[in-house]
């Protein structure tokens, strides 16, 4: 593990006689501080309003900026702050939310969109700020500082991606921020319980609220400041001159400020998530029967229906498990070797004409007049599907994905069947004889012939299920949510129709279903196949990038692509500081004796740049694991960790160059390495800089293109 | 991963004959040889965990426990009494601990301790050479001996470069050297062709003998006009299917109502079949027959595709494919004169000439065919085609082309020169077997590689099988495995672990992990509790035995294919080992009161017992014999989850 215990031994000693060269360091620290400044916004909000049309996944989250606007309810796979802020900086900034953000390219005309796009730019400016403080506390050197400045600055990716309407510059505020906050309270550590420690402690965690509450990569960032603040407990631990009751306060205090605030603060997000969208909206589905009836202008909203399930009814039947969808089925069979060439049932979670069943008796007679029969706990019944006419059926053959449950098939025509059709009704914790209640009661139907029970597995079936979710029959006959149902829809005009109020669900129920959704809706964006999709060792050499705008010579086009000098560099610095820094810990161990700047170097080396690779490395790795499709653009955040080790890595560099030349030469040495570097990146960034703010002619294979010979991989496409 | 077994199988031993599974099952050999290793390496792993305990340094005692456990543990028995590859793999990575934990425990001056290093870097590769999974130990391995390494750098008074470099070639130059070796016997015993051929790709199917060697064998290499061809896909894996026509068209409208061009189907069909033959054509002459001196195709020619039993022409056009809509339909033209011109030039696009040449050569080269009035590329969707296309698997063009993507190339897999003028002597001539000589080798590296990342990619097929079981459910043993039932009676065998000891097991890795958590907090305020010897002792056992658990069952949670129990096996043995360590350190270190001692050696004195009850209850079903009753298997099935087969008389 890195050192970082040895840290207090080299900090620079501040002595009386250094305090005049300290403040004009500090005035020249100010000076670069505003030139950071300046140059990130400029070059951020520069070309805000262009292109004048949607722009890629502003297709999205402006909508969901506007559902916040107007109230409607809507799902979605990430957490809903970032879209929150958009809303609000759009309603703030005169956005009536009535532009309907149909598909990309779609002209905004009279609609304010800049002040969405402009929120976006400003919190994406901060990120080189951000970075440059970071690196500046980690490296105490400014010319570090400014390298990785520099790099951010100049980055024609990390420009497009903060100038629209997205989330990805919202969640990196909120990492760096976080990562900042973090590296300010290290430095705070001999002052604990200080008014600015405690400032930090409290950013930090509500940084990482934000950077949560925007998307679940923000978990990646909490895992780095949780790694980081065991290690400060555990060296707090191993010093005895502090007392047990001064550490169980160090402790409380960041359980407090880094468990219990970020919680509490993304506990209340969700809580104005629900409380802001109250109406019915393209979302309802998802959810279960109660969490629907709180939505205004859903059908169970105050609704009215019979109050106990009848023979004749038609009915929807919704699975209890979180998220699990309606019994459903349709006009398309079992592939062949999946079981008996039947039709499909599954469990679908939007709403559909398809998921309606009607009640049979098993033998038929439904009586034509008066008051249909009520259906009691141990009834047998046939479940007929109102549209195909099959009915709900299993028989002893392998389910398609649970193989050791059995298949649940659509069987027979017009209602005729076999005796595998049949399924006895049992309310949970019912008695013989009690009456089915529509909504509230748990119902369980076991299959007569088998005895096994109606089951969803939760699993999504492949392209020939329209990958919808698996049903089954369970052999296996513990009571799980898995194979409990209610009745939800329950139409019958011969009962009168009573007002149901149905209970309305705690607050942490709703939190935790729609998180359950949230995931699942995660793992299941899977890659289509005929999609050409972007793999993680794709992203750090920039092999390919995305169409962020415009796709042929007329259109204007914007093309989200890192500056590839800047790329290339970071990578190529990447095993140059793997290198260095085993040099320098192999001399550490072995002892050999260092000048005192060396082992300055060495230490922030191994701390600072230890502390970033540890970053960039738990919010890259993990991406190799996952299932779900994968963008390019989900690299930015470890992009960043990576600009800033480069920075301390390529200044330390420069800073060795008298292990080569004598003392005047490799100052030499130092500054013209140093301007050769400005050099380059800014001369690439003049080069590149068409790819954010948009280029119109030809394409650049082409002939006459403004980006003629700058195609150097075939893959990308601009 | 059949291929795999055979592969290992063939790899660590090959001096038996009986070895090259992957090859053939020689039906003279009796079933015991088989068996034999697998229950040999099972029974040399208890006497082995009895070493492994004395050289964590721990007493004999608790050895003999760590043995008794592995002994009595039904599901190791069951696991290695068949011709499977657990028992080796365990027996392997114990060896290697055993080995590495040896050289480290011998005083530095001798040199014939770096016999036991070597030793420890051969049983490593042998370990990975059995299963993959050998790569979690060999990881946890190499982490222990840097850890020391890197101690030894720290340590001033020696010098170290020697030393490092010796273990640096004993514990990575010579396992990976050993790992190649073992692969090159394998290719080189299994030179002829098996059942698993289909999975490679057609180079390195031409290099075995027989299988598709017998085929082209004596094929000319390079692709000229007129010739005749089948194409292969390099999709399909790991079904193999060639391009395909036959005397039918596509349906006039789609069941969902859409149309299509009416035109003769092109599909891609996963059996050898005289349709899969098409010739070479210059667009720019009538002839269907090579020339002398034949002319080759080239990267970049532009050539058309003629169906040598229905002289159609591949072409494709602006309508949309009959499964995937996105895509071009690729279709035999027919001139239906609806003013749907022929568009049937195709550019020929070798995709890897820069290793083998501009020239088309045959399963060599793999090409793209671009279509040339919109550049879309000729492509198998993967869809399989209804039934009015004989569940044929679906060809189309792409519209959408970017950079590289292996699921486009095509390669000539049988070739011969065409000679006939006449359609119908044409049609005989592709009836009969190919014949002319050329001999080709791919290099030994090729197939090394190519085999590699065949081994790591091929996948079952991910469904669930009837037993198959989640990681979490391991630790609870949840499921068990049927190997066997008699075919008349309720004699049956199945891998159900000795519950009590799965039970020490678990318990004993909770103890552990609480211990050295209260012990590591003492210490780092400064209590010690244990002299630096025992506690060196005490983190040596758990980085061993706690971190051989953890490298064998974690990665389990994060993979996505099928896994069964006997995957928990490996991290089992090392729980195993750990228990009664564990133990004898409570007795010596935690316990100080005589009564207090007592009482745990009568603890474990039960224990033990009731591990033998309970082996001896699943006796039965470990080894088949003797035959229980419905009620006693009823009986038997302690946990609802278990299936346990009745045979009803």
């Amino acid at each position: 593990m890195l050192s970082w215990t040895r840290a207090a031994t080299y900090r620079a000693p501040a002595s009386v006689a250094n305090a005049i060269e300290k403040g004009r360091r500090f005035a020249s620290h100010r000076v670069l501080l505003m030139l950071v400044v300046g140059l990130s916004f400029s070059t951020r909000l520069y070309k805000i309003t262009e292109p004048p049309h949607v722009c890629w996944d502003e297709t999205h989250f402006g909508k969901m900026g506007s559902y916040y606007i107007n109230r409607t309810f809507f799902f979605d796979v990430h957490p809903p702050l970032g879209k929150m802020l958009i809303g609000l900086a759009g309603y703030i900034t005169g956005y009536d939310g009535t532009f309907p953000f149909i598909k990309p390219g779609d002209k905004y005309e009279h609609h304010n969109y800049w002040g969405m796009r402009g929120f976006c730019a400003v919190l994406g400016s901060f990120l080189p700020i951000f970075a440059y403080l970071i690196v500046l506390e980690l490296s105490q050197s400014h010319t570090a500082a400014l390298i990785t400045a520099s790099l951010l600055i100049f980055d024609t990716g990390c420009i497009s991606i903060s100038q629209y309407i997205l989330l990805d510059p919202i969640l990196m505020f909120f990492i760096m921020a976080a990562v900042l906050s973090m590296v300010k309270f290290n430095q705070q550590r001999h002052r604990p319980f200080t008014a600015p420690w405690w400032l930090w402690l409290v950013l930090i965690g509500v940084n990482l609220a934000g950077a949560l509450g925007v998307k679940f990569v923000g978990l990646f960032v909490i895992v780095l400041v949780g790694l980081n603040t065991v290690w400060d407990l555990w060296r707090l631990l191993g010093d005895l001159s502090l007392s047990l009751v001064d550490i169980a306060k160090h402790f409380l205090a960041r359980v407090v400020g880094l468990i219990l605030l970020p919680l509490f603060i993304y506990v209340t997000i969700f809580a104005i998530h629900f409380v802001v969208l109250n109406k019915s909206g393209p979302g309802d589905g998802f959810f279960s029967s109660a969490f629907q009836s709180r939505l205004i202008g859903n059908n169970l909203h105050n609704a009215s229906m019979p109050e106990y399930l009848a023979y004749g009814s038609t009915i929807t039947v919704k699975n209890l498990r979180i998220a699990g969808g309606y019994l459903h089925s349709h006009w398309h069979l079992y592939p062949e070797g999946v079981g008996a060439r039947q039709q499909q049932v599954t469990a679908y979670l939007h709403k559909d004409y398809n998921n309606l069943w009607l009640v049979h008796r098993q033998d038929n007679n439904t009586s034509q007049s008066g008051t249909p029969d009520l259906v009691r706990h141990g009834d047998i019944i046939r479940l007929e599907h109102k549209e195909t006419t099959r009915n709900l059926h299993s028989h002893l053959h392998e389910a398609p994905l649970t193989k050791k449950h059995f298949q649940v098939t659509g069987y027979g025509t017009n209602g005729t069947g076999d005796t595998n059709d049949l399924w006895q009704v049992e309310v949970c914790g019912g008695r013989k004889g009690d009456l089915v209640k529509v909504l509230r009661s748990k119902v369980r139907f076991l299959h007569r012939a088998t005895g096994c029970v109606l089951y969803s597995s939760g699993k999504t079936l492949p392209k020939w299920g329209w990958e919808q979710v698996e049903v089954t029959c369970s052999p296996y006959l513990k009571e799980t949510p898995s194979s409990q149902w209610n009745i939800e829809d329950h139409i019958n005009p011969r009962l009168p129709n009573i007002s149901l109020s149905v209970l309305k669900p705690h607050f942490l129920e709703i939190l935790l279903e729609s998180h359950i959704i949230m995931i699942r809706g995660n793992s299941g964006l899977k890659p289509k196949d005929n999609e050409m999709n972007s793999k993680p060792w794709h992203w750090p050499i920039n092999y390919q990038g995305l169409r962020f705008s415009g796709v042929n010579e007329t259109e204007y086009r914007v093309y989200l692509l890192g500056n590839p000098v800047i790329w290339w560099m970071n990578l190529a610095t990447l095993g140059l500081y793997l290198i260095m820094v085993a040099v320098a810990s192999v001399a550490l161990q072995r002892g050999f004796s260092l000048g005192p700047k060396r082992m300055e170097h060495a230490c922030v080396l191994m701390r600072g740049g230890g502390l970033l690779l540890l970053g960039w490395l738990l919010h890259y790795v993990p991406f190799y694991t996952m299932g779900r499709v994968l963008y390019y653009h989900h690299y930015f955040p470890a992009m960043l960790f990576n600009t800033m080790l480069t920075g301390i890595t390529l200044d330390i560099l420069l800073k060795s160059a008298d292990l080569l030349l004598r003392p005047p030469y490799s100052d030499w040495l130092q500054r013209v390495g140093q301007m050769a570097f400005l050099f380059t990146v800014l001369y690439s960034f003049y080069l590149f800089h068409p790819l954010s703010y948009g280029m119109t002619g030809p394409l650049a294979h082409e002939p006459g293109s403004a980006m003629a010979g700058l195609k150097w991989m075939d893959s990308w496409e601009f | 991963m059949i291929l795999a077994l055979g592969a290992y199988l063939g790899g660590f031993d090959g001096n038996f004959v009986w070895n090259r599974i992957g090859a053939e099952y020689p039906s003279s050999v009796s079933v015991w040889s088989l068996r034999l290793l697998p229950a040999l390496c099972g029974a040399l792993c208890v006497p082995l965990v009895y070493l492994l305990t004395l050289e964590l340094r721990f007493s004999h005692l608790s050895a003999l426990g760590a043995a008794l456990l592995l002994l009595l543990e039904n599901s190791l028995i069951v696991q290695s009494r068949f011709m499977l590859l657990e028992s080796v793999l365990i027996f392997f990575v114990l060896l290697a601990f055993f080995s590495y934990l040896r050289f480290h425990n011998t005083p530095d001056s001798s040199w014939f301790r770096y016999s036991w290093l070597l030793l420890c870097g051969a049983s490593c590769a042998a370990a990975v050479g059995v299963k993959y999974m050998g790569v979690f130990s060999y990881l946890l391995l190499l982490g222990v001996a840097s850890l020391h390494t890197w101690n030894l750098i720290g340590d001033q008074t020696v010098s170290v470069c020697v030393q490092c470099v010796c273990r640096f070639v004993c514990l990575l130059v010579v396992p990976v050297l050993l790992y190649v070796f073992w692969f090159y016997i394998h290719l080189s015993l299994l030179n002829r062709s098996g059942p698993h051929d289909q999975l490679m790709s057609s180079a390195f199917q031409a290099s075995l003998q027989g299988g598709l060697s017998r085929i082209t064998q004596g094929q000319p290499l390079e692709v000229a006009y007129g010739s005749q061809v089948t194409l292969r896909s390099s999709a399909s894996q790991p079904i193999p299917c060639w391009l395909h026509s036959h005397k039918a068209n596509y349906p006039i409208r789609y069941e969902n109502g859409r149309g299509s061009s009416h035109q003769q189907q092109v599909t891609c069909y996963p059996f050898k079949d005289v349709n899969n033959w098409w010739i070479v054509k210059d667009p720019g002459s009538q002839e269907l027959v090579v020339g002398s001196p034949p002319r080759p195709v080239r990267h970049g020619d532009v050539i058309q595709l003629v169906h040598g039993m229905t002289s159609r022409f591949l072409n494709s056009h602006d309508v949309a494919a009959p499964m995937s809509p996105h895509a071009q339909e690729v279709s035999g033209y027919i001139n239906f004169n609806v003013s749907m011109a022929a568009q049937n030039l195709w550019r020929v696009d070798i995709s890897n000439r820069e290793a083998e040449s501009e020239v088309w050569k045959t399963i060599l080269s793999e090409v793209r065919l671009v279509h040339v009035n919109t550049s879309a590329v000729l492509k198998l969707s993967g869809v399989s085609l209804p039934d009015w296309g004989f569940r044929q698997l679906e060809v189309v063009a792409e519209k959408l082309f970017k950079g590289h993507s292996s699921s486009l190339g095509w390669t000539v897999e049988e070739h011969r020169y065409g000679i006939s003028q006449e359609q119908k002597e044409r049609e005989a001539e592709l009836h009969s077997p190919t014949h002319i000589d050329v001999d080709r080798k791919i290099s030994f590296w090729a197939k090394f590689l190519e085999l590699q990342w065949k081994m790591l990619t091929v996948k079952q097929e991910d469904s669930e099988h009837k037993y198959s079981s989640s990681p979490l459910e391991w630790i609870t043993m949840e499921t068990n495995i049927a190997y066997w039932l008699h075919s008349s009676t309720n004699a049956q065998i199945h891998l159900i672990g000795n519950p009590v000891s799965w039970g020490v097991a678990n318990l004993s890795l909770l103890a552990y992990q609480l211990l050295a958590a209260v012990y590591l907090l003492r210490r780092r305020r400064g209590f010690k509790d244990l002299p630096d010897g025992v506690w060196c002792q005490f983190v040596r056992l758990g980085c061993v035995c706690v971190g051989g658990w953890v490298v064998n069952f974690v990665p389990f949670l994060l993979m996505e294919k099928t896994l069964f129990l006997y995957h928990y096996l490996p991290a089992l043995c090392y729980l195993y080992l750990l228990s009664p360590a564990l133990l004898e350190h409570a007795h010596t270190h935690l316990l100080s009161n005589v009564t207090h001692r007592r009482a745990l050696c009568v603890c474990v004195a039960a224990m033990l017992s009731s591990v033998f009850l309970s082996y001896r209850t699943f006796c039965p079903l470990t080894y088949g014999s003797p035959e229980l009753s419905a009620n006693q298997l009823q009986g038997l099935r302690w946990r609802d989850t278990w299936d346990i087969l009745y045979r009803r008389r």
